[in-house]
C-alpha cells in the first residue's frame, strides 16, 4: 500500500445551472482540479465518476465514459460509481484504492449531478431510488419521511427539540454565505426554518438539502510523488466505508446510522487520531436530523447530546469543532454524486489555508462524512497536511 | 413510477396478509421475508412465518409532500411499527381520529393503498389502526 494525495481540485458554484447541462458541469470542475494539480488531460491515467441517477435524472447513462470524453481524457479506463448520495464519497475510495494499490498515479475522481432538468417531482422520485423500491418507496415512504421517522424517534428518546434541528440549518447558511461556490448565500434564522412549510413532520421545507446542479472534482497521486504537482499536497491517512439494511425499519436502531460508526471506527484506527484531533469535518446534513446524528456517530458527542451543543454554537466558524465549513448539503447544495467530491475539496481548502472567509485557524486534520439513503451507506476520509 | 402488475403481485402474499419468513437455525423472525438469514448466511433454514399484526408504533410521520403516485392520499400517516413477534415494519397508519403517538397499540388491517389513475390498477395493502 501507497500513502495517497490530493494535489488538485475543482468545484462548480452548486445550485440552479441552467445554462449549463452534465457534460458543461463535468468540464468545469475536471479542468479547474487539473489545472490546480498544473497537468494536462495526458497525464490522466484512470477516472473514477460518482453519479447517481443521471439516467433519471437527464437521460444519460455511461457516465464515466463521457466525462473522460469531455475532459479529453482519450481511451483511458473510466468507471461509474453509483451509491445514491454516497456516490462521490464512494469514488472517491475508488480512486484512492487505485491509487494506494500501485496500479495508476494520476487518477482522477469525478462528482456530478445535473437534477434541474427534470420537475422537482421527477428529482424525488429518482431521489427515492436509494431507499427499498418495494417495501419503502411502494408505500409513499419518502426521503423526507424516512429522516422524519428518524427525528421523532430521537426526539423521543434524548429530549432533542425542533429549535436544534432549525439551528444546524441556520449554520450551515451561516457558513454558506462565506462559500462562493454555494447554493444559498444567505442567513436564516430559527424562526424562518419552524415557520417554513411541514414536509413531513417534525421536518421542515428549510431542514431539507435542495435539489441543486454541480460538480466536483480531484487529483489522487502517490505522496512520494505529490510535490512534483502541487506545494502543499494533502495526505490521505484514512479511507473507510460501511453498509446497513436498505430498509430504515430493519436496523438494530434508528437513532443511529450504524454504518457511520463502523466507517469512522476504521477511520480513527488507520488514520491514528481520535474525535478531539479533527479540527474540521464536512458531514452529510441532508435533513437537519443527519446532522445531528453525525456528530454523534462519529464520536463528537454522546448519543443525544448533538442537538443541544450545535444550538448552543459549539459547532459554528472557528468555535469548539468547524462543522460544515462549506455550508454542507444544506447550505452549499446537494448535486448527489457531487456532494462526496465537493466535501473533499473543502476539507483541502481548509488544509492549505486557502479557505479565505470561511477559514478554519489552525485547521491541520480535517474529515469527511458522505452518506447514501437513510444510512445504507456512509464513507469516512481523514485528511492530513503532508507537510 | 409506473410497475408492471406482476411487481405488486409477486409480493401479494406479504403485502396483503402480513406473511414473512423465520430462520429456524437460529429463530430470527422476518418481515418482509428474506432469501437468506443475516445472523446464519448459508446455514439459513427460512421458512414462511404468518404474523398476527398486533404491536406498537415506534416511530411515525404525516407525509405532506407525497410521490405523484399518492398525490391524492396526502397527507398521510406513517408509522414504523414493532410487531409484537420482534421485527420492526413500516407502514400505513390509518386516519381513525387518534393521532399517532409513540407505543401506542396497533393491528393490521387490509385497505386500499392508492389508485393507478382512473383506469390503472387499485393497489391494496396492509396498513396499521392505532387501537389506544
Amino acid at each position: 500500500m501507497r500513502d495517497v494525495a490530493i494535489v488538485g481540485v475543482g468545484l462548480t458554484k452548486f445550485g440552479e445551472r441552467w445554462s449549463s447541462g452534465l457534460k458543461e458541469l463535468m468540464a468545469e470542475a475536471g479542468i479547474m482540479a487539473l489545472e490546480d494539480a498544473k497537468i494536462t488531460s495526458n497525464d490522466v491515467e484512470m477516472l473514477y465518476g460518482g453519479t447517481m441517477a443521471p439516467g433519471r435524472f437527464t437521460g444519460q447513462e455511461h457516465v464515466a465514459a463521457l466525462m473522460a470524453d469531455q475532459l479529453g481524457f482519450k481511451n483511458i479506463p473510466a468507471v461509474r460509481i453509483e451509491n445514491a448520495c454516497a456516490s462521490g464519497g464512494s469514488a472517491l475510495r475508488q480512486g484512492y484504492i487505485a491509487v494506494a494499490s500501485g496500479i495508476h498515479d494520476v487518477v482522477v475522481v469525478g462528482g456530478v449531478e445535473k437534477m434541474t432538468d427534470v420537475t422537482s417531482s421527477e428529482a424525488s422520485t429518482a431521489l427515492g431510488g436509494a431507499g427499498d423500491q418495494e417495501w419503502e418507496l411502494f408505500q409513499g415512504i419518502t426521503f423526507p419521511g424516512l429522516y422524519a421517522l428518524i427525528a421523532n424517534r430521537h426526539m423521543h428518546d434524548y429530549g432533542t427539540t425542533e429549535e436544534m434541528l432549525a439551528s444546524v440549518a441556520v449554520k450551515n447558511h451561516d457558513n454558506a454565505v462565506k462559500n462562493q461556490f454555494a447554493q444559498f448565500r444567505k442567513k436564516i434564522t430559527i424562526d424562518e426554518v419552524l415557520n417554513s412549510k411541514i414536509v413531513s413532520d417534525p421536518l421542515k421545507l428549510l431542514d431539507c438539502s435542495p435539489i441543486s446542479d454541480g460538480a466536483a472534482a480531484v487529483v489522487l497521486v502517490p505522496l512520494e510523488k505529490a510535490r512534483k504537482f502541487n506545494d502543499t499536497p494533502i495526505k490521505i491517512v484514512a479511507s473507510a466505508q460501511a453498509t446497513d439494511t436498505l430498509r430504515l425499519a430493519e436496523r438494530d436502531s434508528i437513532t443511529e446510522l450504524k454504518a457511520t460508526k463502523i466507517a469512522a471506527a476504521k477511520a480513527y484506527e488507520q488514520a491514528k487520531v481520535q474525535p478531539k484531533d479533527i479540527n474540521v469535518v464536512e458531514v452529510h446534513d441532508c435533513f437537519t436530523i443527519a446532522e445531528i446524528l453525525a456528530m454523534e456517530d462519529l464520536g463528537f458527542y454522546q448519543k443525544g447530546k448533538a442537538g443541544k451543543a450545535i444550538l448552543d454554537g459549539e459547532t459554528a466558524l472557528n468555535s469548539k469543532l468547524s462543522v460544515n465549513t462549506s455550508g454542507g448539503l444544506k447550505g452549499c447544495g446537494h448535486p448527489v454524486g457531487a456532494t462526496g467530491v465537493k466535501q473533499a475539496v473543502e476539507i483541502v481548502w481548509q488544509l492549505r489555508g486557502d479557505a479565505k472567509d470561511r477559514q478554519v485557524n489552525g485547521a491541520n486534520v480535517g474529515m469527511t462524512h458522505n452518506v447514501g439513503g437513510s444510512g445504507s451507506t456512509a464513507v469516512v476520509h481523514i485528511y492530513k497536511r503532508a507537510d | 413510477m409506473e410497475r408492471s402488475s406482476a411487481s405488486l403481485w409477486r409480493k401479494i402474499r406479504s403485502r396483503y396478509n402480513l406473511v414473512g419468513n423465520t430462520c429456524e437455525n437460529c429463530n430470527a423472525n422476518y418481515f418482509p421475508p428474506r432469501i437468506v438469514c443475516r445472523n446464519c448466511g448459508r446455514k439459513s433454514k427460512m421458512v414462511e412465518k404468518q404474523y398476527k399484526g398486533d404491536g406498537e408504533i415506534y416511530s411515525f410521520t404525516k407525509i405532506r409532500v407525497p410521490p405523484d403516485t399518492f398525490k391524492d392520499e396526502a397527507p398521510y400517516d406513517i408509522g414504523i411499527v414493532k410487531l409484537e413477534e420482534g421485527p420492526m415494519v413500516e407502514g400505513h397508519i390509518i386516519e381513525n381520529g387518534i393521532e399517532p403517538k409513540i407505543g401506542g397499540k396497533v393491528r393490521v388491517r387490509f385497505r386500499k393503498m392508492y389508485v393507478d389513475g382512473d383506469e390503472g390498477l387499485i393497489y391494496y395493502h396492509y396498513k396499521f389502526e392505532q387501537i389506544g
